[in-house]
């Protein structure tokens, strides 16, 4: 059987198509977007044999379940989770093979927030500006799944990698992240700067793939007014008007008029992507590299 | 000129005009072009340029701290015509506050020759910078849950035209066909920054 294409049966909360993103076009008001823990996306490509730039499937929190049309290796990573092959338990973080009609079920994550899926061959849908993700603030690539969606899938490059499986960092109990002050530290009074750096913060329920939000001392402004909007960076610390802070992810928007008060080091980004509502933040102040 | 380190491998570049912030984007896609500056993006916004994903951010720091850039001449710029219908919810409003008829605001618009300072909010939508001071208006304290693609609007000292459907707080002064992003053009941006634009009144106006 030739048809290499996956049946969503269960789309779950939030289940998007992400790969290493489109990068380079911000200056057109394209956020990079892109898999929101790449280090689990670039493993579980591996674990089936894809290359790293292989467009893989993101879940958020209660997982997913497919159906492919042939048969398939596939390999569950990122937020630990049951998943089960026609009913029976099989691996989470190693390549497993669904033969094709059996169902592939992805459950609810029993840590962390965002399971990822690599299909032998990688998602196949049509790239847009290069890329094969979803991006949720400005609504390039492919739509979030639906239950009955038909995704394509692409040849296999090699075959799967020959481990049992492979460690993965757990997701944060406490989200520790180093931070570099600035660009615009100035815009708030020396002491929202130290309440940064020593208080305590929580991711709020309100996260999703544009901003980690967060709930703690509100920081406090030196100058009013509005700054005029200025390019964004991935990890960039956004403090709107209500002064909690907001952590840039990857669908973040590319320009925008509050202050960034830090940046948020890129290697502890994955673990961001990964803490749950209420886990606690500390920002931990870094010198510039 | 005052280049501020942002993260471990990002300058924001901050100048004191718009104009400027125009000259200094300029410039540094000409360093990129001849191999000079090695850098992922290359953002210009209204008083600044991002430079993301650099090679050498401190020796950029430095070098930039001291550099001339030289003015673009404007000229030197492509030209994009839109087609617009000054028919928008909003118009009224915006006329009454420039002191003028729906007629004469119309015809301050299109006679005003735009230029796109920067992009963001959505892709392919340009902040268009170009109307004098005296026609600033601000936008709306509430924003609309849905303003149509195509709509031709304004906030502060820019116009911009949405390129699909989404919710904004601007002032809706008109309409136009023209397709602002489509992503399997190159560049798929109509509207990129450094290009002028002009609106050219179609239908009753």
């Amino acid at each position: 059987m030739t048809d290499r294409a996956l049946v969503v049966v269960r789309a779950g909360a939030l289940t998007t198509v992400q790969d290493r993103g489109r990068p380079g076009y911000a200056h057109l008001g394209v956020p990079r977007s892109g898999a929101l823990d790449p280090p689990a996306a670039a493993l579980v490509n591996r674990l089936v044999g894809n290359p790293p730039e292989a467009a893989v499937l993101e879940t958020t929190l209660d997982g997913c379940a497919m159906r492919p049309r042939s048969t398939v290796t596939v390999a569950v990573g990122g937020a630990p989770c049951p998943v089960a092959v026609g009913g029976r338990p099989a691996a989470w973080g190693a390549p497993v093979v669904v033969p094709a009609g059996e169902l592939l079920e992805v459950g609810a994550a029993t840590a962390g927030v965002r399971s990822y899926l690599a299909f032998g061959g990688g998602i196949a849908v049509e790239p847009v500006l290069g890329s094969r993700a979803t991006d949720l603030l400005s609504g390039l690539g492919p739509a979030p799944l639906a239950d009955g969606t038909v995704l394509p899938l692409g040849a296999p490059a090699g075959p799967p990698a020959r481990v049992d499986g492979a460690p993965q960092p757990a997701p944060p109990a406490a989200l520790v992240l180093r931070v570099t002050p600035g660009p615009r530290d100035d815009w708030f009074t020396a002491r929202a700067v130290r309440d940064l750096a020593t208080r305590a913060y929580r991711v709020s329920a309100a996260s999703n793939r544009i901003g980690l939000r967060t709930e703690g001392p509100a920081l406090e402004r030196a100058r009013t007014g509005e700054l005029p909007s200025e390019g964004m960076v991935l990890g960039a610390v956004q403090v709107p008007p209500d002064g909690r802070p907001v952590i840039f992810l990857a669908d973040h928007p590319t320009t925008g008029g509050y202050p960034v008060v830090a940046v948020v080091r890129a290697a502890d980004l994955p673990a961001a992507a990964q803490a749950l509502p209420g886990t606690p933040v500390r920002f931990v102040p870094v010198r510039r590299r | 000129m005052r280049a501020l380190p942002v993260g471990d491998d990002a300058l924001l570049v901050e100048v004191t005009s718009g104009e400027e912030a125009q000259a200094l984007h300029a410039e540094l896609l000409r360093l990129r072009a001849e191999g000079t500056l090695r850098v992922r993006e290359i953002v210009p916004a209204a008083r600044t340029v991002l430079l993301d994903g650099l090679a050498d951010p401190a020796r950029w720091a430095a070098e930039l701290t001291t550099a001339r850039v030289p003015a673009v001449p404007a000229r030197a710029r492509e030209l994009i015509e839109l087609p617009v219908r000054y028919d928008g919810p909003d118009l009224a409003a915006v006329a009454e506050r420039w002191g003028l008829t729906a007629r004469e605001a119309a015809r301050v618009h299109a006679g005003t020759e735009f230029t796109v300072a920067f992009c963001g909010f959505a892709p392919g939508f340009g902040y268009l910078t170009g109307l004098p001071d005296r026609y600033h208006v601000p936008r709306h304290a509430t924003p609309r849950t849905s303003v149509p693609a195509g709509a031709v609007a304004l906030a502060g000292p820019y116009t911009g035209v949405y390129p699909r459907s989404s919710p904004g707080g601007w002032q809706l002064i008109g309409t136009t066909d023209a397709v602002l992003w489509d992503h399997t053009r190159v560049p798929a941006a109509l509207l990129t920054p450094g290009t002028r634009v002009r609106f050219v009144p179609v239908g009753d106006a």
